[in-house]
């Protein structure tokens, strides 16, 4: 299980791998806004997403986790 | 004059307005979000008024309630800045409706410049020179394939409602273009409501070079010479410096015509700057026209000796231009630094607690600043949190002059861009006045990677 977690703060600006997708290390699984700049936030390894914690627009503060890979 | 003015923008650009209102003696209402709370402009203002919560689409957006501002405080004109609301024709269109001046042009010729397709078509009517290329939005990619085809790749892929580089890449082939197309379309639909794209000719290692315009409401207009914006990250300007180290007397001369002669034809009125792509050979093709104050507009200020606001609001107060374009001349050299919260190497923005701020002092140093020394830079909100603008008799002056500032400024709890400034100041290519818009892709990035 792999925690991913928001490397700055800012809100969520698309989900792009939805839960139960599986995904490959380096994919995006969302995407953050932050001062007006799109940040993708990849997977660290392959799995499944298990767990969203987030959803689009929400806001997240640095380290918050964002996703649970599996 | 105007009494009172509500500046519907925050940051630096709402200091900057403030003072000069103070100088005139126009009191002023600071509209800020719950997250600008603590910042300096809404402490300078004379007023300040709660307009919503952090997000831009909550509170600086929200044109309800600057009105509601502007009416509960009594104040008669509404500066915009730039950014945010100070392009939006509807929202010009409101404010005049409401009873109030807007500080800038009509709300036709904000909508007109604001599409980018409805601009070329309009300054091809007036006699200026623009970027070969489509000059209706293509319907998909295989129209768009076939255009590019013909004018021959690379191209560039542009969304006819862009702006900050979204919606717009470079494409080297029909594959390229294929790929790009959608993904571009649809973050224009999403970013701007409008997914229409066009296409045009890719100028190959151009420069940036835009011409300031002022113009009356009775028929005077005046270029203040050019800007040379060409040192951008992410299609945003680092750098900028007035004259531009690349023009020769004779293209200066024939691009400040080129612009007039748009301000005439297009009836503009009140600050604009046309933006123009300069090729080696000092050809200059219409880019797109920016219908507001600019972020670099002090490097103008320190060459013409003007106050750009001020300008501004005696133009839109009905008051007639006092000078004449032979009355104004280029005096020295000035060059401006943004300031953002980004890390020096991927420019990733870098929102925090400052815990230090120094700014070098010095005769011909400025200052435009958003934050103080125990700021919060939020996440909400552009990267820029500052501008350093030197001014001397030399480019040469105002370069060391620049560099020396840069060394001596100070920000802490944050990362900066402090490090890529003064790394780009004292580069060869931007010191010998040789480079373009493709800098920070041809030599920067490198030189962090040889490092």
């Amino acid at each position: 299980m792999n925690e991913i977690k928001a490397s700055m703060a800012g809100s969520v600006w698309k989900i792009v791998a939805n839960e139960g997708e599986s995904v490959t290390s380096g994919q995006d699984v969302v995407i953050l806004e932050s001062m007006k700049m799109e940040i993708p936030i990849p997977a660290e390894q392959d799995g499944t997403v298990k767990e969203l914690k987030v959803g689009e627009g929400d806001f997240v503060n640095e380290g918050d986790v964002i996703a649970i890979i599996e | 004059m105007f009494s009172k003015l509500l500046i519907a923008n925050r940051g630096e650009i709402a200091s900057r307005i403030i003072r000069t209102c103070q100088r005139l003696n126009i009191r002023t209402v600071a509209v800020y979000s719950e997250a600008d709370q603590e910042a300096p402009f809404v402490k300078e203002a004379d007023e300040s008024y709660l307009i919503g919560k952090p997000r831009v689409n909550e509170s600086y957006l929200k044109i309800d309630n600057i009105i509601k501002a502007a009416k509960e405080t009594n104040a008669e004109a509404i500066h915009p800045g730039y950014g945010l609301l100070s392009e939006h024709a509807g929202f010009a269109k409101r404010v005049r409706e409401e009873g109030l001046t807007f500080v800038g042009p009509t709300s036709e010729l904000i909508a007109m410049m604001g599409d980018k397709i409805a601009a070329r078509q309009a300054m091809e009517m007036a006699g200026v020179p623009v970027v070969p290329g489509t000059m209706e939005a293509v319907a998909d990619v295989q129209e768009a394939n076939k255009v590019a085809e013909e004018f021959g790749y690379p191209v560039m892929l542009k969304a006819a409602a862009g702006g900050g580089g979204i919606g717009m890449q470079a494409v080297k082939t029909a594959e390229e273009l294929e790929k790009a197309f959608e993904g571009n379309q649809k973050r224009a639909q999403t970013f701007f409501g409008d997914g229409k794209m066009f296409i045009e000719k890719q100028i190959i290692n151009p420069r940036h070079i835009e011409i300031q315009v002022l113009a009356d409401e009775h028929g005077n207009a005046v270029h203040l010479f050019e800007r040379e914006c060409s040192i951008q990250r992410r299609h945003q300007k680092v750098i900028e410096e007035a004259p531009s180290p690349f023009l020769s007397e004779e293209t200066r001369r024939r691009m400040g015509e080129s612009a007039l002669k748009a301000v005439q034809k297009l009836r503009y009125t009140n600050a604009g700057t046309i933006e123009f792509l300069v090729d080696d050979q000092e050809n200059f093709y219409f880019l797109e026209m920016n219908t507001r104050l600019q972020v670099e507009h002090p490097v103008t200020e320190e060459i013409t000796g003007l106050d750009l606001v001020e300008q501004q609001l005696r133009i839109a107060f009905g008051e007639k231009l006092t000078y004449k374009q032979e009355d104004l001349l280029i005096q020295g050299h000035a060059i401006e630094a943004r300031i953002y919260a980004e890390d020096s190497n991927t420019f990733y923005p870098s929102p925090g607690q400052l815990t230090k701020l120094t700014l070098p002092k010095g005769d011909g140093v400025r200052h435009e600043v958003a934050v103080n020394a125990d700021s919060q830079v939020t996440p909400f909100y552009d990267p820029m949190i500052a501008k350093l603008v030197v001014h001397a008799d030399t480019r040469k002056e105002a370069i060391e002059k620049l560099t020396k500032a840069l060394h001596q400024y100070e920000i802490e709890g944050i990362k900066s861009n402090l490090t890529m400034l003064k790394r780009v100041v004292t580069h060869e290519q931007f010191t010998s006045g040789a480079a373009t818009t493709s800098f920070i892709e041809d030599y920067y990035l490198p030189s962090l990677t040889n490092q």
